[in-house]
């Protein structure tokens, strides 16, 4: 007999290991290994304190302090070339490392380099805007303020770009639940009819497959119907299926519908 | 100038048609509904073949209308995000009465697939709904279908709104 094991707690660790399966990793080189990325990091080092550096997927990965973010990228943009910022945004380590991660992608089109400035930031704690450098950090850094609730500093329009202006929370953290909090569960029907409409409204429905048995006002079976609101706790009667009769033809001979007459 | 027959065995000798005020109001509401041009989502795709050529809503007398003052049916179609539905609302707030709600779609429905922070979970927390159509993405003959579906619903009604209370309109 197969040897019995409980299933009671089996979602709390993975059932099944590949015995063979090799967690891939990435690569990193020495900025060493590239000359146009070793004479770009020696002028960076130059202006501010590069707290690490490496090369992984052909990219240049530097850490930075956070205070020297501005003075990073405008040395970056001004003396090696970086002319575009591709992307940027933050990536939530609150519960890893107790902070945000700051990243700033760079692309040189004259050297055909990509690099990201990476940066640590502790909850609360405010990044100086780049939108002066780069044009497209503005809604970038818009969104990493709706998303995280990081603030830039001296951004021209520092506000939400996705959820509502009266919005609360920040739906990015890893805190964050998916189907939404408490405000967001009933943000719209407290904005449009007021809290006291709640309790006629009634809570989100958030099971998709729900089907009341004795549900007469929102089910309906067919070939059973009943009034609407019905009690059909005992049962209900069979009846018939009225059809449209506008949808219904009668293509018998008897017909005057008959269509094709051919024999 | 016209010759109009009259069959005087079968009606009463008279060129005349009897009916009820209800029926007179209800056939020329139900015949003209005027849907309101809103497109949510991807079901708003499917809302424009409806309403082009190769599907052709306007054989219904169903013609898209710009603005919500004109319109005495709204088609929520397609995801409504809490965002937008203050503003959903307010074009139904616009829209002149009579007036009635198809909602379009799984998203419209319920929610859908997105069963989200950001997403009102069924257009009928915000507007009363008469007509749900299920489908992801509905196809133009559903939409048309749910339309004739409302037409008969409306057929149902009562010409004075204040008289009809949701058990007198159940559909089949």
């Amino acid at each position: 007999m197969r040897k019995y094991t409980p299933k009671d707690n089996v979602q709390k660790k993975a059932y099944y290991t590949n015995r063979y399966h090799v967690v891939p990793s990435v690569p990193t080189f020495a900025v060493e290994s590239d000359e146009v990325f070793a004479k770009q990091l020696e002028i960076l080092k130059a202006k501010v304190a590069v707290k690490s550096a490496k090369i992984m997927l052909g990219q240049m990965i530097v850490e930075i302090n956070a205070e020297d973010n501005f003075i990073a990228l405008e040395t970056l943009k001004n003396e090696c070339d970086y002319a575009m910022l591709s992307e940027m945004s933050a990536v939530d380590y609150l519960a890893k490392n107790g902070n945000f991660e700051v990243f700033y992608q760079l692309l040189n089109l004259k050297d055909v380099k990509r690099m990201r400035v990476v940066c640590r930031v502790a909850k609360g704690q405010a990044v100086e805007s780049v939108v002066p450098l780069y044009k497209s950090a503005n809604f970038a850094e818009r969104e990493m303020f709706d998303m995280f609730g990081i603030v830039s500093n001296n951004h021209p329009f520092m506000k939400r770009i996705l959820m509502p202006d009266d919005w609360e929370g920040h739906p990015l953290l890893k805190t964050y639940p998916l189907q939404g909090d408490e405000f967001a569960s009933w943000y719209e029907v407290d904005k449009i009819f007021g809290k006291d409409a709640r309790e006629a409204i009634g809570p989100e429905n958030r099971d998709q497959a729900k089907i009341e048995r004795y549900d007469t006002k929102r089910f309906s079976r067919v070939g059973y119907e009943v009034p609407f609101g019905a009690d059909i706790s005992k049962g209900e009667t069979k009846t018939e299926i009225e059809y449209s009769k506008t949808l219904l033809v009668d293509y018998t001979k008897n017909s005057g519908k008959q269509l094709d007459n051919r024999k | 100038m016209a010759q109009h027959q009259v069959n005087y065995a079968s009606a009463g000798g008279l060129p005349v048609a009897l009916t009820t005020v209800d029926h007179l109001v209800n056939w020329g509401r139900s015949n003209s509904l005027w849907p309101l041009t809103y497109g949510l989502a991807c079901c708003a795709i499917e809302m424009m073949a409806s309403g082009a050529s190769r599907y052709d809503f306007d054989r219904m007398g169903t013609i898209f209308r710009a603005s919500p003052r004109q319109a005495d049916v709204m088609i929520l179609a397609g995801t409504l995000s809490k965002k937008h539905a203050e503003f959903a609302r307010r074009l139904y707030d616009q829209m002149t009465e009579p007036k009635w709600v198809i909602s379009m779609g799984s998203c419209a429905n319920t929610g859908g697939m997105f069963n989200t922070y950001a997403t009102v979970q069924g257009v009928d927390r915000i507007v009363p709904v008469d007509i749900y159509l299920p489908g992801c993405a509905p196809r133009p003959e559903t939409l048309q279908y749910a339309l004739m579906m409302l037409q008969k619903k409306i057929r149902r009604e009562s010409a004075n709104m204040k008289k009809n209370t949701k058990s007198n309109l159940r559909l089949i």
